[in-house]
């Protein structure tokens, strides 16, 4: 228990230094000395100072949308395992809680983009959900194929069961790296980094958003690429060591490994066109489906 | 005391009915008559079935009636019960909100008398749900389809909403057709009363009969094409009861029917395949059109689909673990459809509601003309705010607690080892419910979005305001109900009808209700802490970001069918979508349109050949009728001696 109070501790401090790993990951691909490790805290500490400006036609609906994207993905940390280590609260069912608060916090968020009444925040919204449709399926049958592989319908029970390598575990571990960058707005799926509002989903959500609820959507974001990293390395670097203080050392090197894989990838790969993204999504589904079948009839 | 209760309820809707037709009636009179009444009747009708369900038992009364086979006999037992509350409920809250909505149309014959007709449609669903004789049943259904015709049909001045009428009448009728058959093997009618066995007729016949007649009612694909087409002709407090209750009446007469076939156990396992298939091609099906429609009221409309649709997979994970022998998901499967039964009445009467505010302040039903409403009508918003999460089934909500035990029963069959025919429909099951889901995200983030948030985009829109408040009230109480749903589930899971819930589930319930409370916990902490960190600092508003663009125009916003076009197009072989472009083919193009639309392929490709080919057959039968005396004489001189020669065995 005090090993799963320790990872939503360390989640909660340590989720941003990912972005900062991703980002060295990235500068070293690139041949750069790259940003401090720290400068996602930097950003955030900055933004924290800053005073507001809201758009004229906002309501509450925009003020909250950024509070959600925060609060939302540190309550899904207490149903998070990190490998061996239960989660804080595991209950069965648990899996589905965790995609339907993911899908709460996605709808205020789209609210609040279109709360602005923006045709650019319009556009980003509609791509989002609708990717988020599909991914939503993947997950689904991922989980499913998890559960049945595992014989249990809580995630900790998942994590627990899952200690060796088998074609399951291949299949959902793509399935989830696959949702982890779709999630997450990372490349091949959305580019953060560029600068045209029409080619981007997730930042273009955000473009009205600034100072202190920025802080808010960044940190937030942080901690969803530390519930989908957690959930893959869970999956991927299976380990089981004598003690649970040495799975969540384990658990803690999976997450930042993925943080570096995500780098190689989004340095390696060029950004698929947004026509393809489902196609992607749906080979997810499949890919899902097959690990499913597979456990129940091989 | 349950029985006065129960009766006191029919005659108290029998008496305002009869009030609202007196031609003498004046004003504003007649809405309150109507209204209120509807509302006492339903607190008593309430009150019956909450004792019932809570006390246990069943309360009966019975009285001998004329008509042969028949008797006015009623019983509220644990399963009617169950479907009094919700048809009590938004009966009396719509017809509250109905004394508001339809106050100006006090004076009006056709605004009286459809108070009228509202009482009789509420009185003849409560007696559908609580007879327990056959004909009985049979009297109070047709009594609740021609009630809810005519209110249907009250702006008949309209074209669409006579031929919205006629459809759902003849929709109605080919449904009843079916239960009419049903109800006429022997033993049938009483329903209720015992097993309903018959030699010379299968179970599977029974079922599919069922299945189709109530399925029409429930407004299953592809039976459900009167929905879309009845709900937006109808006034709003008509289409909340129709869409939130009276459809629910279907899945009660399945259930009502199914009891009568043995035992779950020996049910064939073809059975679940049928209910879990019907019920995601409905999800998906409806939910789908939902996305490409721009009047509120049908995207709604398509929206039941897709919720019966989820009923009904929850319903096929019940048959299908009673048949394969697994106890967990049967039970799992079955109170995840009775609990989304009670949801769905909730939330769906709560958005229909709040679509009437809508059209009313904005003077339309098109999404596209609508916008920026949060702003103007902050009650009515928040109301709809509340049902549109509820429907998407986001926790904390009460749609959430419903779809997830069917996730449930689904997940059951899929972790251990329960054999190919339960692992392969709780997946399908799965599927249906995560995609269902993703979709609905999409039709309610499009809908809430475009009218209530951005700026207006007609002029009637920028003058919307507030309703009165016998309009918001109803909305808020359901708005609080669809939250007391999301956090007292695991108290509410222990009273289903039918169901043996699985020792534990209560307690996850519990703490679902707690998980899900810390997203709203940890909103206001980080909102606290927003407050305390701009306070002294520079707080100000500004135009939207729009690109360097210096003069944004509400025309500007994205469009409610832009939002929803790429789905659209990703599922395009499924619905039938048609896009016209226009343009002149040079390099600088000038005069470009594009027209989407979105046409449901059962309607135009099924039904409407079908009915003109049924036409066509009709018309070289007309030449028998000429409207002429002698001629049909002749006929029945013709027929008698047909039959004469017939029986003198020529």
């Amino acid at each position: 228990m005090i090993q799963s109070m320790v990872h939503v501790l360390l989640a909660l401090i340590s989720a941003p230094l990912l972005q900062g790993v991703i980002n060295r990951v990235k500068a070293f691909f690139g041949g750069r000395r790259g940003q401090p490790l720290l400068q996602p805290y930097f950003d955030m500490i900055r933004l924290l100072r800053k005073g507001a400006v809201y758009g004229n036609t906002t309501t509450w609906i925009f003020r909250i949308s950024s509070l959600a994207a925060a609060a939302g993905p540190a309550a899904i940390l207490a149903l998070l395992p990190l490998g061996r280590v239960p989660a804080m609260l595991s209950f069965n069912g648990d899996m589905i809680v965790l995609v339907y608060m993911l899908a709460a916090v996605r709808f205020l968020m789209v609210l609040g983009a279109m709360d602005t009444g923006s045709s650019f925040e319009g556009m980003g919204a509609s791509r989002e959900v609708l990717l988020a449709a599909l991914s939503e399926v993947a997950f689904m049958l991922c989980l499913a194929a998890l559960a049945a592989a595992a014989g249990s319908f809580s995630l900790s029970g998942v994590y627990r069961e899952m200690d060796t390598f088998g074609p399951v575990s291949v299949m959902s571990a793509t399935v989830l790296l696959i949702l982890l960058l779709s999630e997450n707005c990372r490349i091949p799926v959305d580019d953060p980094r560029t600068h045209l509002e029409l080619t981007m989903i997730h930042e273009v959500m955000v473009l009205d958003h600034c100072g202190i609820d920025l802080c808010l959507i960044q940190y937030g974001s942080a901690l969803k690429l530390w519930v989908f990293s957690a959930l893959f390395s869970g999956i991927c670097f299976p380990f089981a060591g004598r003690s649970l203080w040495a799975d969540l050392l384990a658990g803690l090197a999976g997450v930042f490994a993925t943080a570096v894989v995500t780098g190689v990838i989004e340095s390696t790969m060029a950004r698929i066109r947004m026509k393809r993204l489902p196609e992607m999504l749906s080979l997810a589904s499949v890919l899902a489906l097959t690990a499913f079948l597979w456990e129940i009839l091989v | 005391m349950i029985q006065i209760l129960l009766l006191a309820s029919l005659g108290i809707t029998a008496l305002g009915a009869a009030a609202c037709s007196m031609p003498f009636l004046k004003g504003r009179v007649a809405p309150l008559i109507g209204g209120y009444s509807a509302a006492a009747a339903g607190g008593a009708a309430l009150l019956a079935a909450i004792l019932v369900l809570v006390n246990g038992g069943q309360a009966c009364f019975s009285s001998v009636w004329q008509l042969p086979f028949a008797s006015f006999s009623l019983k509220l037992d644990q399963l009617s019960a169950f479907f009094v509350i919700p048809v009590s409920l938004v009966c009396g809250l719509a017809g509250i909100y109905g004394t508001g909505y339809m106050a100006d149309e006090g004076n009006s014959t056709g605004g009286r008398l459809s108070w009228t007709w509202f009482l009789l449609l509420m009185g003849s669903m409560i007696t559908v749900i609580a007879a327990s004789n056959g004909i009985l049943f049979l009297v109070a259904w047709e009594t609740m389809t021609v009630s809810s015709f005519f209110l249907v049909t009250r702006y008949h001045e309209k074209g669409e909403v006579r031929r919205a009428g006629w459809i759902y009448l003849t929709a109605s009728h080919i449904g009843t057709a079916l239960i009419l058959v049903l109800f006429a093997f022997p033993g049938a009618a009483a329903t209720g009363s015992g097993t309903l066995v018959h030699p010379a007729c299968s179970h599977g016949l029974f079922f599919l009969l069922a299945l189709v007649g109530f399925g029409t009612k429930a407004g299953i694909v592809p039976l459900h094409v009167w929905l879309p087409q009845a709900h937006p002709a109808a006034p709003s407090h008509v289409s909340a009861v129709m869409s939130g209750v009276m459809i629910k009446t279907g899945v009660y007469g399945l259930l009502r029917m199914l009891t009568c076939l043995g035992s779950p156990e020996q049910w064939p396992i073809w059975w679940g395949w049928v209910m879990i298939g019907s019920g995601a091609v409905s999800a998906l099906y409806g939910i789908l059109n939902a996305l490409g429609q721009r009047d509120i009221k049908r995207i709604l409309a398509y929206s039941s689909v897709e919720n019966m649709g989820i009923v009904f997979i929850g319903l096929g994970v019940w048959m299908t673990g009673a048949s394969t022998g697994n106890a967990l998901m049967s039970s799992l499967g079955l109170a995840g459809a009775l609990l989304h039964v009670w949801n769905h009445s909730i939330f769906k009467s709560l958005l229909f509601l709040g679509a009437g505010s809508v059209a009313k302040a904005s003077g339309t039903r098109d999404i596209e003309l609508t916008g920026g409403l949060l702003g103007r009508m902050g009650r009515t918003g928040l109301a709809f705010f509340t049902g549109s999460a509820a429907i998407i089934g986001l926790p904390p909500l009460n749609g959430f607690t419903g779809e997830f035990l069917i996730y449930w029963g689904a997940f059951s069959a899929v972790y251990g080892d329960n054999g190919f025919h339960a692992s392969v429909s709780g997946l399908l099951a799965i599927t249906a419910l995560a995609l269902a889901g993703g979709l609905a995200m999409i039709c309610f983030t499009r809908l809430f979005g475009t009218v209530f948030l951005g700026s207006p985009r007609s002029e009637n829109a920028g003058k919307a305001c507030e309703t009165v408040g016998s309009m918001y009230i109803p909305m808020m109480i359901l708005a609080v109900l669809c939250l007391a749903g999301g956090l007292l589930a695991h108290l509410v899971v222990g009273f289903l009808p039918g169901v043996s819930i699985a020792s534990g589930t209560p307690e996850v319930l519990g703490r679902i209700a707690l998980v899900s409370l810390a997203l709203p916990a940890g909103m206001l902490l980080a909102g606290a802490l927003r407050k305390i960190l701009l306070s002294g600092r520079s707080t100000t508003t500004s135009d939207t970001w729009g690109c360097g663009y210096i003069l944004p125009g509400s025309r500007m916003q994205y469009t409610a069918s832009s939002f929803s076009l790429p789905a659209l197009l990703l599922f395009r072989g499924f619905v039938s979508l048609r896009l016209t472009t226009r343009s002149n083919g040079e390099y600088f193009p000038n005069g470009l349109s594009l027209k989407s639309g979105l046409r449901d392929s059962f309607m135009h490709r099924l039904y409407e050949p079908l009915f003109r080919s049924l036409h066509r057959l009709s018309g070289w039968f007309s030449g028998m009728q000429h409207g002429r005396n002698q001629l049909y004489v002749l006929y029945m001189a013709a027929v008698l001696l047909i039959l004469l020669l017939w029986e003198l065995g020529v």
